[in-house]
């Protein structure tokens, strides 16, 4: 039995790492329809618009929460994190007060500038989501900045990019109909490609960075108890693309189906990272218990998280229920 | 350049952008809420109309107020990572308090106010008008708790130089969060008392005389001369709490250079810390000593009781006349508009001027006084605990000015936009107004 002292810690890991993949999938989705619309139509730019526009706001708030986590339960490891990600987190900010601001500019400002909030709403996006790879493959490959590990992080940025536009045209296939959806399946089909490139990027560096992780997945009966991850990640990439193939279907069924299933892949790919990762909070430096906080606080943040969490998620199911359906103009 | 001082130009300049928007939300959201409850109670098109111009500008507001706090939320990490590694145990956890019953609430229920009137009932559409506004006040709440436990900190001992909580009933009741937290309520209501009363004359010189935009109006005015005699009051009393807390940071804003008995109020000087003394004095007698100590005689501690502890006194005492002096301003304006409203039902000419010209005066007052308390801290971060200069990262300063001219160029923009586009829906919202006739509309579109 773990006595709070160890138990605590984890915890706080384990709430940390939901976080961050609830914000990877939500906000996800919602950068990437910002990334798409660079491709749309000024009608498609409102009707996308309007499939991200009642959540976006809350989406990201995951990624406050998950930052908090970091700042709250390990102070000793938030230092060394984000301070060796200073400029990419600077930038990633940038892009996401850039898209931020767009989205509620864009519909009130004079309708001349409507084009220009446009295209600085995509630009966000898409700075902010580089952003993000360009931390996420500085991450595994341990926050030192070699040639070897700058490039490496430039090419998962890229693919993040993928990533999230994927899940963001499986959204619209989701939420749209008609010529939009077509497009959005369209676009789906192309990211996908790159995104099973990304995440077969990161499974090949990750052992390679660290001698620990290769260790960790390479053992008997590990790798074998493991192998699941990435064989069903494969038959995710594989079905979504044949699906997407025969989609749409009449009374638009199955359309559904995408993203849920991109969904499933990012859920799958989380928890091959966080397999490698644990138990450090940077990579063979710093373990989630020599970077926490004390008992005393942890234990007033985990009564209080375990409260109000539930709540939080009962109301933000509540607002995915109250916009099912297509999505249809917004007007306030 | 010195990093220590590039990251605290930076914290500086996002925190002054930043506060700009949360000032205007805390208290624009009870007004939207008091537009929907009149409109429901009244059924009455104008306070529908009000709601449906005011809440464009909430939702503008409320997404700059979004995107620059996750902005604060990184730089504590990146900027002073010493602040969360000392003070982490207690700070830690009423900044979590903070995201988890305040932001996501504010977030998902802001999501069902603008978008959600047609797919919800017209109660529960109130219900997450009511929900915004409380988590508004609820995040302010947590942050001034915070804020205020830095400047007057209690209710923990140090050890291996980490602060740990001993009593979180006195962290959470720290002696100047009651003043603090409400004089920023008041703040923020005088902000959007001048904004409603602002914006809304900008219409009104257009000829907009429609009865949405007279609500508004009317708000406005009422709202500023009913909240800044409360502000005076409080602003004193939070005063005095400095006195007793803080003295340092007093004697900066007061300009008061040696302890002594029966000291002057300066309303006018040129803080010099070389000579230790003010030019061009023009001052009071005896009446500092009167209003902090009560009595003409009494004792009040001067910037030498505090050497090489004490603030830089030139920004203190300045920010603190400009916050005194808009104050002043807006008792003048809002009552003289009130006697004028009452007399004619409507503004003269250059009332109205008046009050276009001071729309974001909240603001002027709102830095002004948020300088007066953060400056006037230096060089502490958490009084009297940790230094700012402890708490600074390591980061190269050339990053620093690098992110540094990004953020500045990037609020320089945005602020410019921001004000741009609020006047330009005044304007389009005027404009519409006065095309279509005055017959009451069936109901909400």
């Amino acid at each position: 039995m773990l006595n709070l002292n160890e138990f605590l810690p984890l915890l706080f890991l384990g709430l940390m790492g939901l976080s961050m993949l609830i914000y990877v999938v939500l906000d996800g989705y919602d950068l990437g329809v910002g990334v798409l619309m660079h491709w749309a139509t000024p009608e498609e730019k409102d009707r996308m618009i309007s499939a991200i526009g009642p959540f976006w706001d809350a989406n990201e708030t995951w990624l406050v929460l998950g930052v908090g986590i970091l700042l709250v339960a390990f102070p000793m490891a938030q230092g060394m994190v984000l301070t060796a990600l200073y400029l990419p987190v600077s930038v990633m900010l940038a892009g996401l007060i850039l898209r931020g601001v767009a989205f509620d500019f864009r519909a009130k400002a004079h309708a001349d500038h409507k084009r220009l909030w446009d295209r600085l709403f995509s630009l966000g996006s898409l700075v902010a989501s580089l952003a993000q790879g360009f931390m996420l493959g500085m991450y595994v490959t341990g926050l030192v900045y070699t040639k070897q590990a700058v490039a490496f992080s430039a090419v998962v940025a890229v693919c993040l990019v993928a990533g999230y536009s994927l899940l963001g045209a499986c959204w619209l296939v989701l939420k749209t109909e008609g010529e939009l959806q077509r497009k959005a399946i369209l676009w789906a089909k192309r990211c996908l490609k790159w995104a099973g490139l990304g995440v077969a990027l990161i499974s090949v560096a990750t052992p390679l960075a660290s001698q620990r992780v290769a260790d960790r997945w390479f053992t008997m009966p590990e790798f074998f108890l493991m192998l699941p991850i990435p064989l069903i990640t494969a038959v995710l990439f594989i079905a979504t693309y044949q699906l997407l193939k025969k989609l749409p279907r009449v009374n638009d069924r199955w359309s559904w189906v995408p993203f849920i299933s991109v969904v499933g892949i990012f859920v799958l790919a989380f928890h091959g990272l966080a397999y490698s990762m644990f138990p450090y909070l940077v990579v063979d430096k710093m373990t989630a218990w020599q970077g926490a906080a004390s008992l005393e606080s942890l234990k007033i943040l985990a009564v209080g998280t375990l409260i109000v969490l539930p709540a939080i998620l009962c109301y933000t199911a509540y607002s995915y229920y109250v916009f099912r359906g297509k999505a249809r103009d917004l007007v306030y | 350049m010195d990093p220590v001082v590039l990251a605290r130009i930076q914290f500086a300049a996002n925190i002054t952008f930043h506060i700009l928007f949360p000032a205007i939300s805390i208290a624009l959201a009870w007004v939207l809420l008091f537009f929907k409850w009149q409109g429901n109670r009244t059924g009455n098109q104008a306070w529908r109309d009000a709601y449906q111009f005011w809440v464009k500008v909430f939702a503008l507001t409320f997404a700059l107020g979004v995107v620059t706090g996750i902005t604060m939320s990184f730089q504590f990490g990146t900027n002073w990572p010493g602040f969360m590694q000392t003070v982490g145990n207690i700070a830690g956890p009423l900044l979590a308090a903070e995201v988890l019953t305040a932001f996501f609430m504010e977030a998902t229920f802001l999501g069902i106010m603008l978008f959600g009137a047609k797919r919800v009932s017209n109660n529960m559409h109130t219900l997450a008008t009511a929900l915004v506004a409380i988590g508004t006040t609820v995040s302010a709440f947590w942050i001034l708790i915070l804020n205020s436990w830095m400047q007057t900190p209690v209710g923990f001992e140090m050890i291996n130089g980490q602060a740990h909580a001993t009593d979180w009933g006195a962290i959470l009741t720290n002696p100047s969060f009651p003043y603090r937290f409400v004089h920023m309520l008041l703040a923020s209501g005088l902000t959007v008392a001048f904004l409603l009363a602002g914006l809304s004359s900008f219409r009104y010189l257009r000829g907009d005389r429609s009865a949405g935009l007279m609500a508004a109006l009317r708000t406005g005015i009422v709202m500023g001369a009913m909240l800044i005699p409360l502000q005076i009051v409080v602003g004193d009393l939070h005063g005095l709490n400095t006195l007793k807390h803080q003295p340092a940071k007093l004697a900066a804003m007061e300009g008061i250079w040696q302890t002594s008995k029966g000291v002057d109020a300066v309303l006018f000087g040129i803080p010099d810390s070389e000579a230790k003394t003010n030019h061009y004095e023009i001052a009071i007698p005896k009446l500092a000593s009167f209003y902090l100590t009560h009595d003409w005689q009494g004792e009040i501690k001067g910037l030498d009781a505090f050497e090489g502890k004490h603030p830089p006194v030139g920004p203190v005492f300045w920010a603190f006349r400009i916050m005194v002096g808009v104050g002043l301003l807006m008792l003048a304006v809002s009552w003289a508009a009130l006697w004028y409203w009452r007399q004619q039902k409507g503004l003269p000419t250059w009332l109205a001027h008046t009050f276009v010209a001071m729309t974001f005066a909240g603001w002027v007052g709102l830095i002004a006084g948020w300088y007066v308390t953060e400056v006037g801290r230096q060089p502490w971060l958490v009084y009297g605990v940790l230094t700012t200069a402890e708490a600074a990262s390591a980061v190269p300063p050339a990053h620093i000015g690098l992110s540094l001219a990004m953020y500045l160029s990037l609020y320089l923009c945005l602020g410019f936009a921001y004000v741009r586009v609020l006047f330009y829906l005044a304007g389009k919202a005027g404009k519409a107004a006065i095309e279509t006739p005055p017959v009451l509309q069936p109901a909400m579109q």
